[in-house]
C-alpha cells in the first residue's frame, strides 16, 4: 500500500473493494454484456466465471481502467475508475495489482528486476530495501531460486507465479488475476490455487479472479458471478458450492455438472 | 490489509527497544530504512515493540528482516496484533526458508575465451548447415519446379518487387540528379559537360544501379525475411512444419529466394531508368536537347554494361535473400532474438554485397568487360 488513506465516507471504509452498477459494454452493434452490477467484498476471493467469449476479460479490462464501459459506473477502492484523472488516477492504479493472462513479464529483465520495477518507479525505497522486498515477494510465491533467471527460461507455472509476485510488488490491497490456471497441468494449477488462498488469508489481499476451471473455482472462490453469452449478463451470483447444489438455471447446472446444454 | 486512517510509521527508542508505531508500509519503510538500520548495532540483542503498529505489509516485514540481519540474531517482537504478526511470520518464512540463488560466478579468462570461441564455431557450423540446406532445396526445386509454392512466390515477388518500386524510382532519380549536378560543375570548366551523360550512365548501369538496388533489397526485404521466419521459429511454427513432414526450407525459404532473384532485374532496370531521368533533368536545364543526351548514352554504353549489372544483381538478390532467410532460421530464444536476426540480416547482406561487388570488379576486369 503506497497511498494516502481513503476518506472514511467511501464504500472503501465499509468493506467493499470494488463495486459495479449497471455496467454495459458494446463493440459497435455487438453488445457483450449489459446491466452488470455486483460488489467485491474486502478480503474475499471473488471469481468471474463463464464460457469462452462471454466477456470475462472485457469485464476485467473495464475494472482495471484500461477502457471505459459503454454504460454504468465502476468504483474501485472507493474511487470512480472511469472518472478519476491525473495524479489521483496514477495513485489509484498503484493500489491494485494485475496479472495478465500471458503473464506479461518484461522479457529483457530478470524475474527479480520485474518485481523490483514498480517499487523502483513509485517509491523512494533505497536499492537494498527494494532487493530485499522483491526477494521476499519471490519467496512468497515460491520462486526464490529463480530470481536471476530471464522470463524466457521459466515454465508456464513459474511465469504465472512471477507475474503474481510483480502484481503484489507494491503490497496492494486488491489484485486482479486473468485466467491464472489456463494452460497449466492440474498439479501446477492446484499449486497456484493454494498460493492465491494463502496470500488472501495471510496478507489480507482481495482477489478478483477470472477463470473457467471448475476445480479451481470450488477451491479458491468465496463468491462468484457467472456471465453468459446468450443472456448478455450475469446469470448467477453467490457461493459456488451452493450454486452447484441449488441452482436451477440450466447453464449454471451444466457448467457445474459438466454436462451439455441444448445451446451446446 | 485495510487502509487505515493512521499516520505513517515512526521510529523511537525506549529502554533499549526500538518502537515502531503507526502504519508500516512501503512509503514509511522508504522514509525509515536508513535511520532504522543505523539504530541497530551488530551483535546486540534486538527487541522491537510493535504495540503501536496499526498495519504492516511485506515491505514493513522486510525492514524487520533487514534489522535482524544487521544485528545478527532474531529479534524479540512484542505487542504485534495478530494480523501484523501473521504478515511478519509469512514474510520471514518466505525470505528465510528460500536462500537467494548464488549470483552466477564469472568464469576465468581462459575459460571465457574458450567458451566464446567454441560458441562462435558452433554458430558458424549451424550457419553453414543452414546455407547447405538452402542450396539443397534450391537444387531440388530446380529439378522439380512444380514443388515450389507458386502462390507464395507470387505474393513474395509482389512484396519484394512492386512494393519497392516507388522507393527505387525515387532514390534512382535523386541519385542521377545529384551525380549529374555534382559532376557538371567541374566538367563545365573544360567545356566537357556533355560527357556528364556518359559518366552517369556508365557508373549507374555498371555499378551503382545493382549496388543500390541490392542495398535497398537488404534493408526492405532481407530484414523482413529474417523477422518473419524468426517469429515463426520463436512461435514453434517451424517445428510444426517439420512435424507435418513439410520442409520449412522449401515451404518458406524457396519462395522468398526465388522472388528476390526474379525481382532484382526489375528493380535494377527501374533504378537505371530513373537515374537517367534524373541526369537528363539536370542536362536539359543546362541547355542540352534530349536528342544529344540520348545519343550520348546510347553511343557510349553497350549491352555488356547493362547486362553485366543485371548479372551481378541476380547474385546479389540470391545472397541477400539467402542471408535473410538463414538468419531467420537460426533465430534463438528470448525477446531480442527476432530483432537481432533482422539486424544481422541487413548488416550481413550489405557487407556481402560490397565484398561480392569487389570480386565482380576484378572478374569483369580480367574478362575484359
Ligand atoms: N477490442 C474488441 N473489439 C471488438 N470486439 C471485442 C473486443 N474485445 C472483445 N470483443 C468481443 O467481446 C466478446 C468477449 O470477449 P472476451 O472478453 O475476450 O471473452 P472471454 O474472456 O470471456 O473469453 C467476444 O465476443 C469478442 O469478440
Ligand atoms: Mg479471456
Amino acid at each position: 500500500m503506497v497511498t494516502a488513506p481513503a476518506p472514511a465516507t467511501t464504500p472503501d471504509a465499509n468493506g467493499i473493494a470494488a463495486s459495479l452498477r449497471g455496467v454495459a459494454m458494446r463493440f459497435g452493434a455487438n453488445t457483450v454484456f449489459q446491466d452488470v452490477s455486483f460488489d467485491v467484498w474486502r478480503g474475499e476471493v471473488f471469481v468471474i466465471l463463464g464460457g469462452s467469449g462471454c466477456g470475462k476479460s472485457t469485464l476485467l479490462k473495464l475494472m482495471i481502467g484500461l477502457r471505459p464501459p459503454s454504460e454504468g459506473t465502476i468504483t474501485i477502492l472507493g474511487e470512480d475508475i472511469v472518472a478519476v484523472r491525473g495524479e489521483a488516477r496514477r495513485r489509484l492504479k498503484q493500489r491494485f495489482g494485475v496479472m495478465f493472462q500471458s503473464g506479461a513479464l518484461f522479457g529483457s529483465m530478470t524475474v527479480l528486476e520485474n518485481v523490483a520495477l514498480p517499487m523502483a518507479s513509485f517509491t523512494t525505497l533505497p536499492p537494498e530495501a527494494i532487493e530485499r522486498i522483491a526477494r521476499t515477494k519471490l519467496g512468497l510465491v515460491g520462486l526464490a531460486d529463480a530470481a536471476l533467471r530471464m522470463p524466457s527460461q521459466l515454465s508456464g507455472g513459474m511465469i504465472k507465479r512471477a507475474a503474481i509476485a510483480r502484481a503484489i510488488a507494491l503490497d496492494p490491497p486488491l489484485v486482479f488475476l486473468d485466467e491464472p490456471s489456463a494452460g497449466l497441468d492440474p498439479i501446477t494449477s492446484a499449486g497456484l490455487d493454494s498460493l492465491i488462498v494463502s496470500l488472501a488469508r495471510d496478507l489480507g489481499i482481495t482477489f478478483v479472479v477470472v477463470t473457467h476451471e471448475l476445480a479451481s473455482i470450488l477451491t479458491i472462490a468465496d463468491r462468484v458471478i457467472m456471465l453468459d453469452k446468450e443472456a448478455k449478463g450475469v446469470i448467477a451470483e453467490g457461493d459456488p458450492r451452493r450454486l452447484k447444489e441449488e441452482s436451477t438455471h440450466p447453464v449454471v447446472r451444466a457448467f457445474f455438472h459438466r454436462t451439455e446444454t441444448a445451446a451446446g | 490489509m485495510e487502509p487505515g486512517t493512521d499516520a505513517p510509521a515512526t521510529l523511537t527508542r525506549r529502554d533499549g527497544a526500538l518502537v515502531l508505531s503507526g502504519r508500516l508500509d512501503a512509503h514509511a519503510v522508504a522514509a525509515l530504512w536508513r535511520e532504522a538500520l543505523a539504530a541497530v548495532t551488530p551483535g546486540a540483542t534486538l527487541s522491537i515493540d510493535l504495540a503501536g503498529c496499526s498495519y504492516c505489509d511485506v515491505s514493513g516485514s522486510a525492514l524487520l528482516l533487514a534489522l535482524e540481519d544487521k544485528a545478527g540474531s532474531r529479534a524479540t517482537l512484542t505487542g504485534a496484533s495478530p494480523q501484523v504478526a501473521r504478515v511478519i511470520d509469512r514474510a520471514h518464512e518466505a525470505y528465510r526458508t528460500s536462500p537467494p540463488p548464488a549470483p552466477p560466478t564469472a568464469p576465468s579468462l581462459p575459460v571465457a575465451v574458450g567458451e566464446a570461441v567454441v560458441g562462435k564455431i558452433e554458430d558458424l557450423g549451424e550457419r553453414i548447415a543452414i546455407l547447405g540446406r538452402t542450396a539443397t532445396s534450391a537444387a531440388l526445386t530446380a529439378l522439380n519446379p512444380r514443388s515450389l509454392r507458386w502462390p507464395d512466390t507470387w505474393h513474395q515477388a509482389e512484396e519484394v518487387g512492386s512494393r519497392a518500386l516507388p522507393l527505387i524510382c525515387m532514390i534512382g532519380f535523386l541519385f542521377g540528379l545529384i551525380l549529374a549536378f555534382q559532376s557538371a560543375v567541374p566538367l563545365r570548366q573544360f567545356g566537357a559537360d556533355i560527357f556528364v551523360a556518359n559518366l552517369v550512365a556508365v557508373s549507374v548501369f555498371r555499378e551503382l544501379g545493382p549496388l543500390l538496388s541490392a542495398v535497398i533489397l537488404a534493408a526492405r526485404s532481407g530484414s523482413a525475411f529474417a523477422a518473419e521466419i524468426g517469429t515463426m521459429k520463436v512461435n514453434e511454427e517451424i517445428d510444426a512444419l517439420n512435424t507435418m513432414g513439410l520442409d520449412p526450407f522449401r515451404f518458406l525459404v524457396m519462395p522468398r529466394l526465388i522472388a528476390a532473384v526474379a525481382m532484382m532485374p526489375v528493380l535494377i532496370i527501374a533504378m537505371n531508368l530513373s537515374a537517367v531521368a534524373g541526369m537528363a533533368t539536370v542536362m536539359m536545364s543546362l541547355g542540352f536537347p534530349w536528342a544529344a543526351i540520348s545519343a550520348q548514352v546510347v553511343n557510349w554504353t553497350g549491352p555488356s554494361d547493362v547486362l553485366g549489372g543485371l548479372a551481378k544483381g541476380l547474385v546479389f538478390g540470391a545472397v541477400v535473400a539467402g542471408i535473410g532467410c538463414s538468419r531467420g532460421m537460426s533465430t534463438g530464444v528470448g525477446p531480442r532474438a527476432v530483432g537481432q536476426s533482422a539486424t544481422a540480416a541487413v548488416v550481413g547482406g550489405i557487407v556481402a554485397i560490397i565484398v561480392l561487388d569487389g570480386i565482380f570488379a576484378v572478374l569483369f576486369y580480367l574478362m575484359g568487360w
